[in-house]
């Protein structure tokens, strides 16, 4: 039941992008396409799971037995550059078609605040998640990146035939839609 | 580029949040209020001017290959500078900023600073580009969290302006890109007038 809430509570009422405004960088920077958006998010789902793992327990076993959590952000950062980097290196060697489907999105993972987001999240006292919770939150919060910047995609792919005021087309038009999209999610609220 | 050039550009002709497209987690997260967003652009001045002043002295120490986590070294150590002393002397707006405070770090603009303008400049050069950048990204913020605080709450800066409810939209999380994407198309209307 446990997990059930946490699935739900990630992917609808606090989703990630729409209500908790993480990784808007790729919501609005690779949504112009369906295809990309879904590669875009294989590789997100494919990070943030490992690095929720790794982090969790840098932090449970590092960085708290010797009392140095105010060094959090630093060593996240580092962990996570450099867990995209041995990604990318590992996935061109064992599995090409899916290096060639995530290798262009993986660079940019690395300053995606999504990532960082969800392992600080992820460790953070109220929660008090195991490490299995823990790796639930991350997926599931990697499926609700994955629904919004999807649907998302499909609506923009619309809207550029759409005919819009001239000084609204692109970038305003797209957050007005993220608006409307983010106030169907606030619908969600309270069924967990 | 003039030193006054590279200070201004920053406030409608390349704003980082309204063309640029830069650092927008942060701009749409914590502008429930103008206090909010004033808050948060000047702690991220205060680490792109840092970073831009470290990153423009060693960048010729640093080999090319390791630049990019170098850079972020040297942006996480000054966040955490940030994040601890906002803890201990400002408390309320510590709570208020909450996880975007650790999310500096991966706020695009920092890097984006770093990387294309002071590994390849002076000093001086990159703490004018740093200040005119920041202060660019605080006046978005400001002006984001101004218009959902009037719109949604009836205030600014915590002054009532007008009595009773406000649209509790904007407030909430649609109304940060609602007002984002008119923002964008105001300062859009603006760019080209200037330019005519």
């Amino acid at each position: 039941m446990e997990y059930i809430v946490i699935i739900i509570g990630a992917i609808f009422v606090n989703n990630i992008v729409l209500a908790q405004f993480l990784g808007i960088c790729p919501y609005i920077g690779v949504s112009s396409k369906v295809s990309t958006s879904i590669g875009m998010s294989g590789a997100v789902m494919f990070v943030m799971t490992l690095a929720t793992i790794v982090t969790y327990l840098i932090y449970n076993y590092v960085l708290v037995p010797f009392d140095v959590t105010y060094l959090q952000t630093i060593s996240y950062i580092l962990v996570i550059a450099s867990l995209v980097q041995m990604v990318e290196i590992v996935l061109k060697k064992v599995s090409p078609p899916l290096y060639q489907a995530l290798g262009i999105f993986l660079p940019l993972i690395v300053t995606n605040c999504a990532i960082l987001g969800v392992t600080i999240l992820a460790v953070r006292p109220d929660f008090d998640y195991t490490l299995i919770q823990g790796v639930v939150f991350a997926i599931a919060n990697a499926i609700g990146f994955a629904l919004a910047i999807i649907l998302f995609a499909g609506i923009r792919e619309h809207l550029d035939m759409v005919d819009v005021p001239k000084d609204m087309r692109g970038a305003p038009a797209a957050f007005v839609v993220a608006g409307i999209m983010a106030l169907a999610f606030m619908g969600f609220t309270g069924i967990v | 580029m003039g030193n006054l050039k590279i200070f201004t550009r920053a406030f409608i002709k390349e704003n980082p949040v309204f063309i640029l497209l830069l650092g927008l987690c942060p701009a749409l997260g914590v502008t429930t209020s103008a206090g909010n967003g004033l808050g948060m652009g000047l702690a991220t001045t205060f680490v792109l001017v840092m970073s831009n002043i470290v990153v423009s002295i060693i960048k010729s120490q640093i080999p090319n290959k390791v630049r990019i986590p170098s850079f972020i070294v040297v942006i996480a150590s000054f966040v955490t500078i940030v994040s601890l002393v906002m803890e201990a002397f400002m408390p309320a707006l510590f709570d208020a900023l909450g996880l975007f405070i650790p999310l500096i770090v991966v706020n695009c603009l920092v890097m984006g600073r770093a990387e294309a303008f002071a590994s390849k400049n002076n000093t001086f050069k990159a703490i004018i580009d740093g200040m005119g950048m920041g202060l660019g990204f605080t006046l978005a913020l400001t002006l984001l969290g101004g218009l959902r605080e009037i719109l949604g709450a009836g205030a600014i800066f915590g002054l009532t302006i007008f009595e009773g409810d406000g649209m509790l939209v904007f407030v909430l999380a649609p109304g940060a890109f609602i007002g984002l994407g008119y923002l964008i198309a105001i300062n859009n209307i603006l760019k080209k007038t200037t330019e005519n």
